[in-house]
């Protein structure tokens, strides 16, 4: 029973299948077989966008003491359906400056390729929509796809703010795509593999009560917060949001858009935070793995999906918690303690395999993570006292 | 330590996000339609006139002297004079608007206008639902739409109201004392006047018809 | 010659026609872009999976980001008015002629043109692997320092700052100076600093 519940979306997939094959020519069953392991990506993940915009309006809302949306629907819940009518029926208007092809395709490319990442995630036991060697090297080249579309959408609306959101973005992107590399190159180590099914095979096992999660050893625990920083600034979300930020450049790269190509945007970012979310989970926190042997009974995608969930109320939470960087501390924390604090990490992967199983490795390993981060977080971080702040001409 | 900060400020949020949930005193938001916050005394919006009396038209304390339309920085007032002249609340001969249009689209709400305004006729209310489908002519609002009672504006600004109407007793009372000395002056001046007459003309010969 | 790498051939062709003819300097880069992607498709279809990711992740990801941004930051992308072509483009088309030729003849009468070619075997990401840690070791760790050492170096020349120790005496001369009034009506042109 609960190993169908398990299965069951595999089983309707090839009992559809099989009955298609009766009707359509062999030539192209293939072809219908992708189709069919897409299209569910393609309709719960934009679904899941709708919900999600209005969990983070209510969530943030709650942060800072207020209720949130609460009027369309039972408790606010409809609201993303008034917000897409809203996108929809707007007018479309296109800068009369603008390069016009590059300003359509833009948002095109950028909603492909955040599409694109989730043929190589595994959403649960056998559900994987293409399960290729590489598929961690996929994730990561097509991300970087999306670094020339949100160039391309700042450079064609010409305008100030959208190029200079655009110039934050790449340079943003290009920043943390190092670190946010590196930190997975550690579980690639480990598990000697860039397919992505195997990697979570990896961590099915279970060592005493823990899982064999790799977010449950040093490297692997500091490994998924430096890849939860640099996702966040991959993503250009709060407290990384420069790009967009609205006090200064006012919505940066998509200032020129509106209506349905600004929800096109919307849509893009959020499907590649769940993305970047589910690359955590599959890398760190063991994929589609129950965490205890006693909760096998719930089925391996629901698994996934509670850990998507509550990485993304993480993201959520962070949104509301932490201010903007400046554009110098950002590029500080990518380059002066990201980076070293990945090779560092690296290192300490490598001591990790090494040593072989026992305390030493959790002691050593530990020790070089600490030492790096204690380290690497002195000089540039403490507070400098710089004395009372005391003012010339206004007491 | 590096992080602690960050660490810390995210329990503060967690502590709001659950707290929300559990104590209703934390919520520092109104539920707009149904419950709505009382507004301070000294809330503005947007201009109204004031009149006395029954008549808003016949009552209005405006004399079109234009200070405001000229002082208004955004220029949002436009009044035409009227060619006669008629008694306002002190018995004066005055000119009175013909129009007087203040566009809500352009006022600011900085209240320059009340400050300047020598016939305290000119107020800031504190309607502020004023939503309208039609953005040009629905927010040009004319001299019968700004026309409210001192009653009201009584009010809703009970104090500036009183020290209002102190003031324009004051001018009322001053302008009967006037008034009065006038009558008087001109009572005691006639009298003079008659006086003089009387001093003036010669003593008419006595009849002498007892004689 | 099969009909999708006659399609991929094609796109590729039409790209790099494109970054060479178009007026505007960030289309030419973005049809380089373009182009690049078409190389990584043809990677892809010869299965060569690790090949074609990673022209993607360097070429478009990175090279043709690196070169949109030197345009936008040494000029204005504005397209020139005039013709973008040379006026000696019949030497460059002569000179590009020759070049092919040579080239040409050399592949074909080279060493590799006279073998069979080999069954299409696709090389995994592991064959790979196993192939720089075992037959290409050592040119693969001296790759490996290079760029290390010159990632190294670039976060030095980053952390490379004004001592934390003058920027202290500043501010504090600063707020000396400020918590005198007299500073405000004689200027502290002895004492320096900026005002």
């Amino acid at each position: 029973m609960t190993d169908s519940l398990d299965q069951i979306f595999v089983f309707v997939k090839h009992w559809l299948l099989d009955q298609l094959a009766n009707v359509l020519p062999p030539a192209i069953m293939p072809l219908v077989s992708s189709v069919m392991s897409l299209l569910p990506v393609l309709v719960v993940f934009p679904s899941l966008f709708a919900l999600t915009t209005v969990f983070e309006r209510k969530g943030l809302g709650r942060i800072q003491n207020r209720y949130g949306p609460n009027r369309v629907g039972p408790f606010g819940f409809l609201q993303f359906a008034a917000d897409g009518i809203k996108a929809i029926i707007k007018e479309d208007v296109v800068p009369r400056a603008a390069d016009k092809v590059v300003h359509f395709i833009a948002p095109v490319i950028l909603v492909i390729t955040a599409l694109t990442v989730y043929a190589v995630l595994p959403f649960g036991r056998n559900m994987v929509a293409a399960d290729f060697d590489a598929g961690l090297l996929f994730f990561f080249a097509v991300g970087a796809a999306s670094e020339l579309a949100v160039f391309m959408a700042g450079w064609s609306s010409r305008n100030k703010y959208a190029l200079l959101g655009a110039m934050r973005a790449v340079a943003q992107m290009v920043s943390y795509e190092i670190p946010l590399i590196l930190s997975s190159v550690a579980v690639v180590m480990i598990t000697g593999t860039l397919s992505l099914p195997k990697i979570v095979a990896a961590q099915s096992t279970h060592a005493g009560l823990l899982p064999d999660w790799f977010v449950f050893t040093p490297w692997g625990f500091a490994g998924f917060i430096l890849f939860l920083i640099a996702a966040n600034a991959e993503l250009n979300r709060s407290p990384f949001d420069l790009p967009e930020g609205e006090s200064e450049i006012i919505a940066g790269y998509f200032i020129e858009y509106s209506g349905f190509k600004f929800a096109l945007f919307f849509l893009a970012e959020y499907l590649s935070m769940f993305a970047l979310s589910g690359l955590g989970i599959t890398l760190f926190l063991g994929g589609w793995n129950a965490p205890f042997a006693a909760l096998e009974f719930i089925p391996s995608w629901a698994w996934f999906f509670i850990k998507l969930l509550t990485m993304i109320f993480m993201f959520i939470w962070t949104r509301g918690t932490l201010p903007r960087l400046r554009q110098d501390q950002l590029m500080n924390l990518a380059w002066k303690f990201m980076i070293p604090m990945v090779l560092v990490n690296l290192v300490a992967a490598a001591v990790w395999h090494f040593t072989g199983p026992g305390i030493t490795r959790w002691f050593t390993s530990g020790a070089l993570v600490l030492g790096a981060y204690m380290l690497l977080g002195k000089p540039q971080f403490e507070s400098k006292d710089i004395g009372k702040r005391t003012y010339r001409f206004a007491d | 330590m590096l992080g602690e900060g960050i660490i810390k400020g995210m329990a503060e949020t967690a502590r709001n996000f659950l707290g929300s949930y559990v104590s209703a005193e934390r919520l520092t938001t109104v539920q707009y339609p149904e419950e709505r916050s009382v507004q301070i005394e000294n809330a503005r919006q947007f201009p109204f006139l004031v009149f006395d009396g029954d008549d808003p038209m016949k009552g209005l304390r405006c004399v079109a002297c234009q200070i405001c339309e000229k002082e208004c920085p955004p220029k949002c007032i436009y009044i035409v004079k009227s060619k006669d002249k008629r008694a306002d609340y002190k018995g004066q001969m005055q000119l009175y608007p013909t129009t007087f249009n203040i566009d809500l689209s352009v006022c600011m709400s900085c209240g320059i206008c009340v400050e300047v305004c020598p016939f305290e006729s000119i107020k800031m209310n504190t309607e502020f639902e004023l939503s309208t489908t039609d953005r040009f002519g629905g927010l040009l609002v004319n001299k019968h739409q700004l026309a409210k009672s001192n009653d009201h504006y009584r009010k809703i600004h009970p104090t500036d109201a009183s020290s209002s109407d102190a003031a324009l007793a004051v001018e009322v009372a001053k302008a009967q004392a006037k008034a009065k000395a006038d009558v008087e002056a001109k009572a005691k001046a006639a009298a003079e006047a008659k006086a003089k007459a009387v001093a003036a003309t010669p003593v008419a010969p006595q009849p002498v018809a007892a004689t | 010659m099969t009909l999708p790498f006659a399609i991929i051939a094609i796109l590729i062709i039409a790209a790099a026609t494109a970054a060479m003819t178009l007026r505007n300097l960030i289309h030419s880069a973005l049809a380089v872009a373009v182009s690049f992607g078409g190389l990584a498709l043809a990677y892809l279809y010869l299965d060569a999976q690790f090949v074609g990711l990673t022209q993607i992740l360097v070429y478009v990801g990175a090279v043709a980001i690196l070169i949109v941004f030197a345009v936008l930051l040494t000029r204005g992308g504005e397209a020139p008015e005039k013709s973008v072509f040379s006026a000696s483009w019949i030497w460059g088309l002569l000179i590009t002629m020759s070049v092919f030729a040579t080239l040409a003849w050399s592949v074909l009468h080279s060493f590799a043109s006279q073998r069979e070619p080999a069954e299409k075997v696709g090389a995994t990401v592991k064959q790979i692997g196993d192939a720089l840690m075992t037959k290409f070791v050592l040119p693969l760790e001296v790759i490996g320092l290079l760029l290390t050492a010159a990632l190294i170096g670039a976060v030095i020349i980053a952390m490379r700052d004004e001592s934390p120790k003058t920027k202290m005496e500043d501010g504090r001369s600063k707020m000396d100076k400020s918590s005198v009034p007299s500073s405000i009506l004689h200027p502290p042109s002895s004492t320096g600093g900026r005002q």
